[in-house]
């Protein structure tokens, strides 16, 4: 089975204190950490283990900058067969839309039976799995829990549903999935399996290779443009706790005996 | 001498069959099958991992040789049964020599050791001694056979996933080394009522067999004397090729184990001998995958095991209800190794040791206290064992998702919390602090004799950060011109290394080492014993590394800190060695001796104290592992320090801190039992004009 699957490098909002910057339309990038968006190493880590049970390869793609290589990288030291890296000043600014055209030119240079996406981002609206399932023509299944693979053209997907229960559900390969957390356990990569892969090349394709027009992607094919980027203003009844962590912890309780929530 | 009798050499049996020709036969046959057991019990040995550091500091193992094997210096511990075993290891040592001349009698009926001959002094000597060694050797297995089999000590047990009850192998072998002295002394004693001039000391097995044997016929006699001489030869063999097949393979590979010990403490085993840190890229696995990942050394020791339970014992772990058992690791692995390598056939190619021999719930559970290494006679090794089995998960991905966060959080920002850099000496700028002292930050702009490693938690903790401004407060007031690295510092990696994650150690320890050396610091001290161990024993060519503790003990002595009387003299106060302050760097006496010095201070000790300290719960990366447990340690611990009759535990580590103050919330124990760092306790009492 060739699998092919979508990564994101964002920043780890665990390990970063986002601040929205000066001009406002974006978070101050200076201090950031960035690493594999949660759900993609899910995906990931799924794909491997679809492709140790029945062959075939895992491939996986990003769309980004220079920099966008060390999380193919890392995903390639888990165990991924190959990784391409989408990369052009033209892809710069692109809506939602205009990465998944950009994925669509990829995954139509190959020949890939099961297309996996991250449920979401940490960054992201979640909208590359149906947009991308929707322009390819081929059926789809978000927040995917469970992947089997019943025969060369058939796959049997569980969706999470709210309220925790579960729905199956029976798929024709090639297929796109959005993949949840909590399908496996990613496993760990350290800097020894990543010094390893270090050295494998990793292709880049521009909007030439790919054969896009420039115009139709980036921030000028983009029909979806963000204007603003802020932290909310304290609504009424929010409040902030300040202190050591004890302090607040001592305030939460007394506020909730006040409000009865605890007695 | 025993002319009256015809001695077991010259009889002839059946008419046909000369005496030395059986004596021969069972020395070939039992020297035979023991020497092929021995070399298939080698097999593993030699397609074990490498390790060239056991032949080194000769002089100082043979010292190590004489305390620990010889002089048996642990066994005290456990007083009551570790007496029983001194008296049979030098029962053991004294009869062997007659044990060897008497298969040798067998043959040459005049054979008589050089300057051991019964008409020689030395001779008639060793004949009197021996007797009542094995007397002696008898009742002292006597009642290790009833202490096993009728009050069966708790730490024998073998729990159900374990496998089988060990009791009956104990008794066997007792009963084996019973027989032997039995009929070495019938056979003296026959020989003595048939009237050889020999001796019969008072009150020895020789003796009491001789008062009942005495009057006997002489054919009964020449019986007696014939059977027990043979029977005695086959148990011997008997024995001596039985004990390679388990637990008493101990009195073989004893000696060999403790020569080889380890000698160092405090650090970890290099990934593979022989390559060094820059060698580390080129390997092609890391850690322990398969049974014969393991050194040779490591695999010595799962056959030196005598299973005695001392090791789980004393593990916090297994004492939590944690699903590890020292001992454990050694029998199943000693099992395995039998299984994978057995006596009759070929070596099979089971390759599978992580799920069927070693689980790895087992192997995250350990703290690396070292409670079990400190109490084992034969100086069988875990922790080292344990962090190459951790590499090997490492190495396949096989790491526990509460672990993976901190892991990938350290890498990036060198702290498991993943907090940000320019944040690590944030701590100093408290506003009540930062109005008195000010703590240098060493860079290109300011230096410093002394360094302050902070590390991670007390950097970034809100609570431990407490401990630092302590710390520098004492620094300062004793007038020692210190700094700290601030963002440069990244954590200490002491955890890291330790659970497996050796490349990302290399990063933090060649992080940190440029970060020391390019501040020209003379000399390094901190609070945080995990880091103290790191920089001492893991990291190289660093200056000189001390533990607050030290400090504060000398600046004490030296009138630079005055303290004042304890502020509640209603508490008792008790230290918690943190295991890297005390087992494995064995500073037991500063922290006590700071403590002390605070005037009409009550301290106590708990009974698990000094080199039997009760770890807390574990350090650094430990914090974020969720085991599975009955009872958090750090309970327990505080447990102790109530039963010891204490209200207040003083520590020096902030995760000891960590852990005990969690510890005393989730006993219930708020308002009864405290816990204070020894930094802090001392800044509450420094005199400041």
């Amino acid at each position: 089975m060739e699998i092919l699957v979508c990564v994101k490098r964002v920043p780890d909002t665990s390990e970063n204190e986002i601040e929205v910057n000066s001009n406002g339309a974006d978070i101050e990038r200076d201090d950031l950490v960035y690493s594999v968006n949660e759900w993609d190493n899910y995906a990931v880590e799924e794909a491997i283990q679809l492709r140790d049970k029945v062959g075939g390869s895992v491939t996986v793609v990003t769309v980004g900058d220079d920099e966008s290589e060390e999380v193919l990288r890392r995903e390639m030291a888990m165990g991924a067969d190959k990784g391409v890296l989408l990369s052009d000043d033209a892809f710069t600014g692109s809506d939602g839309m205009g990465t998944t055209a950009i994925l669509k030119a990829e995954i139509e240079k190959g020949k890939y039976d099961l297309i996996l996406t991250g449920a979401q981002a940490d960054d992201g609206a979640g909208q590359i799995g149906g947009m991308l399932a929707s322009i390819l023509d081929v059926p789809y299944a978000s927040l995917v829990n469970y992947i089997e693979v019943l025969d060369e053209n058939k796959i049997k997907v569980g969706r999470e549903i709210e309220g925790g229960n579960q729905e199956m559900n029976e798929l024709n390969l090639p297929c796109v999935l959005s993949i949840q957390t909590g399908i496996n356990e990613p496993r760990y990569v350290g800097i020894r399996g990543i010094r390893k892969v270090a050295k494998l090349e990793i292709p880049i394709h521009g909007a030439s290779d790919l054969g896009i027009s420039a115009d139709s992607v980036g921030a000028a094919g983009a029909r979806v443009k963000r204007v603003d980027y802020f932290v909310p203003d304290f609504g009424e009844g929010a409040e902030i706790l300040e202190g050591s962590t004890d302090e607040k912890i001592e305030k939460m309780i007394e506020i909730l005996k006040a409000k009865g929530g605890i007695k | 001498m025993e002319s009256m009798l015809i001695s077991p050499a010259k009889f002839i049996f059946f008419g046909f069959l000369p005496g030395w020709v059986l004596s021969l036969s069972l020395l070939i046959i039992g020297l035979g099958v023991f020497t092929y057991i021995i070399w298939k019990r080698i097999l593993p040995i030699k397609n074990a991992s490498p390790d060239n550091s056991r032949l080194d500091r000769i002089p100082e193992r043979i010292v190590k040789l004489a305390k620990l094997w010889f002089l048996q210096a642990r066994h005290p511990r456990y007083p009551f049964v570790g007496i029983l075993h001194i008296l049979i290891f030098f029962g053991f040592l004294i009869l062997s020599v007659r044990t060897g001349s008497l298969s040798v009698i067998g043959i040459f009926e005049n054979f008589e050791l050089p300057g051991l001959a019964y008409n020689q002094p030395l001779g008639q000597v060793y004949n009197i001694i021996k007797d009542y060694t094995a007397t002696i050797v008898f009742f002292t297995c006597l009642i290790a056979a009833v202490r096993r089999s009728l009050f069966k000590p708790a730490r024998y047990n073998v729990p159900e996933k374990y496998g089988h009850d060990h009791t009956l192998e104990a008794v066997f072998v007792l009963a084996i080394i019973m027989g032997l002295m039995i009929s070495e002394s019938i056979f003296e004693a026959a020989a003595a009522s048939a009237g050889n001039d020999g001796h019969t000391p008072q009150l020895t097995l020789v003796w009491m067999f001789s008062e009942i044997l005495n009057g006997s016929s002489h054919g009964m006699l020449q019986k007696t004397h014939l059977v027990s001489y043979f029977f005695h030869d086959a148990l011997f063999f008997f024995f001596l090729c039985f004990l390679p097949m388990g637990k008493h393979f101990h009195v073989i590979t004893s000696v060999f184990n403790v020569f080889f010990m380890r000698i160092d403490k405090g650090n970890i085993k290099p990934v593979v001998y022989g390559v060094n840190d820059e060698g580390l890229d080129d390997l092609e696995s890391f850690g322990v995958k398969k049974i014969e990942d393991f050194t040779w050394k490591h695999m010595l020791d799962f056959y030196s095991c005598a299973d005695c339970g001392r090791c789980s014992d004393h593990c916090p772990a297994n004492a939590a209800g944690r699903p590890l058992s020292p001992r454990f690791i050694s029998i199943k692995c000693r099992d395995f190794l039998f299984r994978k390598y057995p006596v009759i056939g070929k070596p099979s190619n089971n390759r599978e040791l992580i799920g069927s021999v070693l689980e790895k719930d087992e192997i995250w559970s350990c703290t690396t206290c070292g409670a079990c290494e400190e109490e084992c006679p034969l100086l069988i090794e875990y922790i080292d064992k344990i962090v190459d089995v951790r590499r090997g998960f490492v190495d396949d991905g096989n790491v526990p998702q509460s672990l993976q966060k901190p892991l990938g959080a350290l890498e990036k920002r060198g702290n498991p919390w993943g907090k940000m850099e320019k944040k690590r000496a944030d701590w100093a700028k408290d506003e009540d602090f930062s109005k008195d002292y000010t703590v240098k930050i060493l860079g290109r702009k300011e230096s410093a004799d002394t360094l302050y490693f902070v590390d991670s938690i007390s950097s970034y903790d809100d609570r431990m950060q407490d401990i630092a401004r302590a710390t520098a407060r004492l620094l300062s007031d004793s007038g020692i011109d210190y700094g700290i690295l601030g963002k440069l510092e990244k954590d200490s990696g002491h955890e890291v290394r330790r659970f497996g994650e050796e490349m990302l150690f290399q990063d933090l320890k060649d992080n940190n080492t440029e970060a020391i050396l390019n501040s020209g610091v003379k000399n390094i001290v901190t609070a945080d014993p995990h880091a103290y161990n790191a920089l001492k024993n893991d990291y190289a060519n660093l200056p000189p590394v001390v533990h607050i503790s030290e400090v504060i003990e000398r600046k004490v002595k030296t009138g630079d800190i005055r303290l004042k009387e304890i502020e509640d003299k209603s508490r008792v106060y008790t230290f918690h060695d943190p295991c890297y302050l005390g087992r494995h760097n064995e500073l037991y006496a500063p922290p006590r001796a700071v403590i002390d010095a605070v005037p009409g201070i009550k301290r106590i000790d708990m009974k698990k104290s000094g080199d039997r300290s009760f770890c807390c719960g574990g350090g650094g990366l430990m914090l974020f592992y969720e085991p599975e447990e009955e009872q958090r340690m750090g309970v327990l611990r505080v447990g102790m320090a109530k039963e010891a009759g204490a209200n207040v535990i003083v520590t020096a580590c902030p995760f000891c801190l960590v852990n005990i103050e969690d510890a005393i919330k989730v006993a219930g124990m708020e308002g009864e039992m405290n816990a204070i760092d020894l930094t802090e306790l001392i800044d509450r009492h420094v005199i400041r004009e």
